[in-house]
């Protein structure tokens, strides 16, 4: 991988832009446009552009598949979890205005869970099926 | 008006891509069509102002996609196999599932028609109430995680038995020693 020194170089700059750019889309998606979805796609972009250049081993070294395999069910398991805390709370299943005095808060914390359990099982999906079609 | 234009030159260039996709036998060139197609429907859903699902066009259609393709590619081959010039069968179903879906499309309201169903149903209550009853400002973020809070739910899962299909069909990403015997 010696001859790719000018896309090494590239990618490293852009590296960290893009995951920061991710998490900007992640936690600013109830004012901009994103959302959980696209910030999740957006990280594994970056990973996966790492993985393209520097080797899908490399990559594996950064993140493992086991830890990926634990990070996709955990996301679907923080969305879920929070329609059940919205039960234990009074609520119905995926009623967030119960979670804090201020039903307004409540949505806001609700929707920032949900979220985040999208972004961290797309991310974590995604970057499994790259390692499972170019491992 | 100039945005009519962008929309018929967007649509005409996808149009093109499309046939040359059709065309093409070597298929790392088609699976790089295929990325600029995606990367052209993104820049039309902006032209109709839907930023988000343009965002998603990008990322997913013109990236993730398309190396997912490579990918398969660098395990099988990069040339077509060529094939019997014109197949009866196959043109008679193409053409009566297209002849289906263009009857079908008289039945939809015009583009931009207020009194589309879309319009005229729980639409309006989100774009008015939903600054007050979920609170974010962007209103696409408050139907797709509160409103519509199942339905994400669900897709979120679909996306999860995604990625454990994907795991049960070609194991876990560790076939290094297999691929070398091929």
């Amino acid at each position: 991988m010696q001859h790719h020194i000018v896309l090494q170089v590239v990618a490293k700059v852009l590296l960290p832009l893009i995951l920061l750019y991710a998490l900007y889309v992640q936690f600013h998606g109830d004012f901009g446009p994103g959302g959980g979805f696209q910030a999740g796609v957006l990280f594994a972009v970056g990973l996966i552009l790492y993985g393209l250049i520097y080797g899908v081993d490399t990559l594996q070294r950064v993140i493992s598949p086991d830890v990926l395999r634990t990070l996709m069910a955990s996301g679907v398991l923080l969305y879920a979890g929070v329609g059940v805390l919205g039960i234990f709370m009074g609520g119905q299943y995926l009623d967030y205005g119960v979670l804090a005095q201020d039903p307004l808060q409540g949505q806001h914390w609700g929707i920032f869970f949900v979220e985040l359990g999208v972004g961290i099982t797309v991310a974590s999906v995604m970057t499994s099926l790259f390692y499972a079609f170019a491992g | 008006m100039s945005e009519v234009l962008i929309n018929q030159i967007l649509l005409a260039f996808m149009l093109v891509i499309a046939i040359g996709v059709l065309y093409q036998r070597n298929l790392f060139a088609a699976a790089m069509l295929m990325s600029i197609y995606s990367l052209l429907a993104a820049a039309l859903f902006v032209v109709l102002d839907a930023v988000d699902v343009a965002f998603t066009e990008a990322a997913v259609g013109a990236g993730i996609s398309i190396i997912l393709a490579l990918g398969t590619l660098a395990l099988t081959c990069g040339e077509q196999k060529p094939r019997p010039v014109l197949a009866t069968g196959p043109l008679l179903v193409v053409l009566l599932t297209g002849g289906m879906l263009i009857y079908g499309t008289l039945d939809m309201p015009y583009y931009g028609d207020p009194e589309a169903a879309a319009h005229t149903g729980v639409a309006s209550r989100y774009l008015q109430d939903s600054a007050n009853e979920v609170g974010p400002p962007n209103v696409v973020t408050s139907v797709l995680a509160s409103y519509r809070g199942y339905d994400t739910l669900g897709e979120t899962v679909v996306i999860f038995a995604a990625g454990i299909g994907v795991f049960a069909l070609m194991g876990r990403g560790r076939r290094k020693a297999t691929r070398k015997v091929k």
